[in-house]
């Protein structure tokens, strides 16, 4: 029978901290950015010039038909070279770097989707009555759609983040620690990768279980 | 006022409005009717350029509709129209539904918009009800809460398309009688409507429209006391022979 260690885990306990405000730091950047790109894709899909739209579903079904981890390691091996071609030698550490910008393009295509969903359940009536009003399509969309769609997209859009927090675990291929990095990194120098992977495994259902809780009331609470 | 000229408009090849023209003064009341899919509700959405027409004209105070520098939001901020489904914007409080296009629309201060909002409820008789989101009120309340919506801008006509169809018989009259209203105070009015009492009360002329045509153009009592055409005697006839 295994003998479970579990002497090394309250030493490690900083350094899970650190990686976990790294881990939430990604998932942060990721959501506020793929939201704010992934709305605009969602709208130049949704336009009716051609070119625009293919452009858009072009960018949404790629990023969607690529493996994460893929994506992550061609940004690494890239956004370096971007970067340094731009700006010259960044202060920042190059893999955080490398992993918002994958992340951030990576959720917007998902998130664009949910927001096509969300915008195309608005019914042509609103936009109709908003265009009677004097808005201009723009208005119509930013003052009217927009704010009805969102609303009934929250739910979905905090579940796709739930899955993008645990997604950041990934990174481990770039060689950035983040929260899970740690963990094994940590159980691996002190023979005890078996009990700092279940921690670590603890944590995260602990989180995203809570979260998905959360949005599942927001849900009961939007639908009533 | 408004001047429709030989309008034409096609879905495909499928012509749903067929060379149309008449006219509406100000401070008339034309009410336009005719059996479902007769064209009534595209032409009048034709008017603040809701729908396109491919042939004819539209003056709106002498501004045409379809003409390509026509600034038509400019234009729609100036023509009121009330939808069948009210189309109340879910997500602000009713006050908010009646300010939101005089802010953002009309560039108006807050409080005067404000101001102007109180005094258009009071007239609808829902100023109790200026805090409640439009889920929160009846059918009837929600489209007088659109006709005030639409008044807020100060339009220099109305359109309503059928704007008590999709009403709970008790609540009809509730929302004819603001309409009525507003005629005598002497608002140009566009309504398509089955409501032959509203026509008879209030209305200068009737149209009625069949297979995309206006058929018939007729002022009121003319229309409703000597016959016309035989569609348009058939349609009457189904649609008063329950309600008297």
């Amino acid at each position: 029978m295994y003998e479970f260690d579990w002497s090394s885990i309250p030493g490690a306990l900083p350094f899970l901290w650190q990686g976990m405000m790294q881990t939430l730091q990604i998932t942060f950047v990721a959501i506020v950015v793929g939201i704010l790109l992934g709305t605009l894709i969602a709208m130049m899909r949704l336009s009716k010039n051609q070119v625009i739209s293919t452009l858009a579903a072009f960018y949404v079904n790629g990023f969607r038909s690529i493996p994460l981890v893929m994506v992550l390691l061609w940004f690494y091996l890239l956004v370096p070279s971007f970067i340094s071609m731009l700006i010259g030698h960044p202060s920042m550490d190059i893999r955080l770097l490398s992993a918002f910008v994958a992340f951030a393009l990576f959720e917007a295509s998902y998130y664009a989707e949910i927001i096509r969903a969300g915008i195309q359940s608005v019914s042509g009536g609103q936009i109709s009555a908003g265009l009677a009003l004097g808005m201009t399509r723009r208005q119509t969309m930013r003052l009217i759609v927009l704010p009805q769609a969102f609303r009934r997209m929250l739910p979905l859009l905090l579940t796709q983040a739930i899955i993008l927090f645990q997604d950041t675990s990934l990174v481990y291929v770039i060689g950035l620690r983040e929260f899970f990095g740690y963990a094994y990194n940590t159980g691996n120098r002190d023979g005890t990768l078996v009990e700092m992977l279940l921690f670590a495994g603890a944590v995260y259902f602990v989180i995203s279980f809570s979260a998905s809780l959360l949005v599942r009331t927001l849900q009961a609470k939007l639908t009533s | 006022m408004i001047s429709i000229k030989k309008v034409s408009k096609w879905y495909g090849a499928f012509q749903v409005l067929k060379q149309c023209s008449t006219e509406v003064s100000r401070g008339e009341v034309v009410v336009v009717c005719g059996p479902s899919g007769s064209g009534k509700s595209t032409l009048i959405k034709c008017v603040n350029g809701l729908e396109v027409f491919e042939e004819g004209e539209i003056l709106v105070d002498d501004v045409s509709v379809g003409a390509r520098h026509t600034n038509l939001s400019k234009l729609c901020s100036r023509v009121g129209m009330v939808f069948q489904h009210f189309e109340l914007f879910p997500h602000l409080r009713v006050i908010q539904n009646l300010t939101i296009a005089q802010c953002k629309v009309l560039g108006r201060g807050k409080q005067e918009a404000l101001e102007k909002a109180a005094k258009l409820l009071e007239m609808v008789d829902l100023s109790e009800h200026a805090q409640k989101f439009p889920a929160q009120l009846s059918g009837g309340q929600q489209q007088r809460v659109a006709i005030a919506r639409a008044l807020a801008m100060d339009p220099i006509a109305m359109l309503f398309d059928e704007p008590t169809s999709a009403l709970d018989p008790e609540m009809i009259k509730e929302v004819l009688d603001v309409m009525v209203k507003l005629a005598q105070e002497g608002m140009t009015m566009m309504v398509v409507t089955h409501e032959m009492g509203f026509a008879r009360e209030v209305a200068n002329r009737v149209i009625f429209m069949d297979h995309g045509e206006i058929v018939e153009d007729r002022p009121k009592l003319d229309f409703f006391e000597s016959p016309g055409t035989d569609r348009s005697q058939q349609f009457l006839s189904k649609i008063l022979s329950h309600s008297g």
